[in-house]
């Protein structure tokens, strides 16, 4: 029997002074702090060095100490970083407290919407497929682990329902089932490469900036309901995506492996929605109802920050370029 | 006995909820299993992954009015 080791990614390249800094810092140097303040919000810079911060929390990175999770001087770098993101995410974002109606909005398909989805299975090639899983393997390689952050946060029936959806996620047991399993095998059949990190320095900022939204809520007890928020948006918009995947890819005749990983999300979040909105939410803000605006709020920021991927995709792929930051690895036909 | 009741939640806007796994018989015999704890069944009807839910009872608006023609 063999044992495999995964690998801690290598560090990616730096996208600004913020980004160096906060590499150097990972490498054990002790660089001048950053001026975040300077960094655009939603910026190439500013979301790389989040995101390199809060992978010291998942699997961290190959030759860098285990011991940087907690180092004073990154967390202040951190700290500052997400104050930044953070008030702009606060300022584009309309408050509100109407979670109901919120998430009764989530539920209504709309026939004529036309997103990445859309694109793909209508008339979108197999490089774009290729390119919209390569960015999107940041998150689904640690598939439900910012979620799991929150769970010591909660307790009673809210706790109780989230680890019923997490446990799906992670396979029920069966690691060959996880979902960031499924997506590694929907990776190798798509010819990508399914090592953890491996389209870190591809991903644009618009990418990492969803991720890190998962990281920031989910690491803040303060922010919980907002990682609540996050967490109902895609358990209640996934099951219509993933069906339109799933005829993408058969459209483009992709394997097997391919198209479990979409299938299974079909029929996994039409349970997970019910769930999540029933068993998490409902106990949740009967407990807490001042959590209702973070719990908006955390809606509203994902499908901020998931239409700001989009508009870049498209505005990419409309121009018949390559999404990837560095275009050399561009999959081109 | 009481405690080995499957708890089965009737949503009324979709489908129904049944706890623990479950081996469903379709009529013409075959029969499926999901092995979740929770398993959406269809009540619609409109489920292209019949006995399972897809989320298809949803309701579907148009955004956009007629854009071209009269």
């Amino acid at each position: 029997m063999t044992v495999t080791m995964s690998e801690a990614p290598t560090l990616p390249s730096p996208r600004g002074p913020v980004s160096r800094a906060v590499l150097a810092a990972l490498r054990g140097d002790r660089p001048e702090p950053p001026d975040a303040a300077q960094a655009l919000p939603y910026g190439e810079d500013l979301q790389l060095a989040l995101y390199c911060c809060y992978e010291l929390h998942y699997r961290g990175f190959a030759g860098v100490d285990a011991d940087r999770e907690w180092d004073p001087a990154l967390l202040a770098i951190r700290a500052d970083l997400e104050e930044v993101f953070l008030g702009a995410l606060r300022e584009d974002v309309p408050a509100g407290t109407d979670a109901e109606g919120e998430l009764g909005a989530l539920l209504v398909e709309h026939v004529d919407a036309f997103g990445v989805s859309h694109h793909l299975w209508r008339h979108g090639h197999l490089w774009q497929l290729r390119e919209y899983v390569a960015h999107r393997s940041l998150y689904h390689l640690k598939e439900a682990d910012p979620q799991t952050f929150v769970v010591p946060r909660l307790h009673g029936p809210a706790k109780a329902a989230l680890m019923t959806v997490q446990h799906d996620e992670y396979g029920a047991g069966d690691p060959e089932r996880t979902h960031s399993k499924l997506f590694a095998d929907m990776m190798t059949e798509l010819g990508l490469s399914d090592a953890y990190g491996a389209y870190v320095d591809s991903a644009p900022a618009e990418m990492l900036a969803e991720v890190n939204f998962m990281s920031l809520c989910g690491l803040h007890r303060g922010l919980r309901a907002a990682l609540i928020g996050q967490f109902a948006t895609v358990e209640l918009t996934s099951s219509p995506g993933s069906d339109r995947l799933v005829k993408a890819m058969r459209r483009l005749g992709c394997g097997p492996d391919a198209i479990r990983f979409y299938a299974e999300h079909v029929e996994a979040d039409a349970v997970h929605e019910q769930l999540v909105r029933r068993e998490v939410i409902a106990p949740l803000l009967s407990a807490e109802p001042e959590l209702a605006a973070d719990l908006v709020f955390g809606i509203r920021s994902s499908v901020f920050l998931a239409d700001r991927l989009e508009e870049h995709l498209f505005r990419c792929w409309n121009r018949g370029e390559s999404s990837f930051r560095d275009g050399v690895e561009a999959s081109r036909p | 006995m009481a405690e080995d009741r499957r708890r089965v939640v009737v949503t009324g806007e979709g489908p129904i909820l049944v706890y623990g796994p479950v081996d469903v018989e379709m009529p013409d015999g075959t029969r499926l299993l999901s092995d979740r704890a929770v398993t959406a069944l269809c009540t619609c009807g409109r489920s292209r992954r019949r006995p399972f839910c897809d989320t298809s009872h949803r309701r579907r608006v148009r955004d956009k009015k007629e854009e071209d023609g009269s």
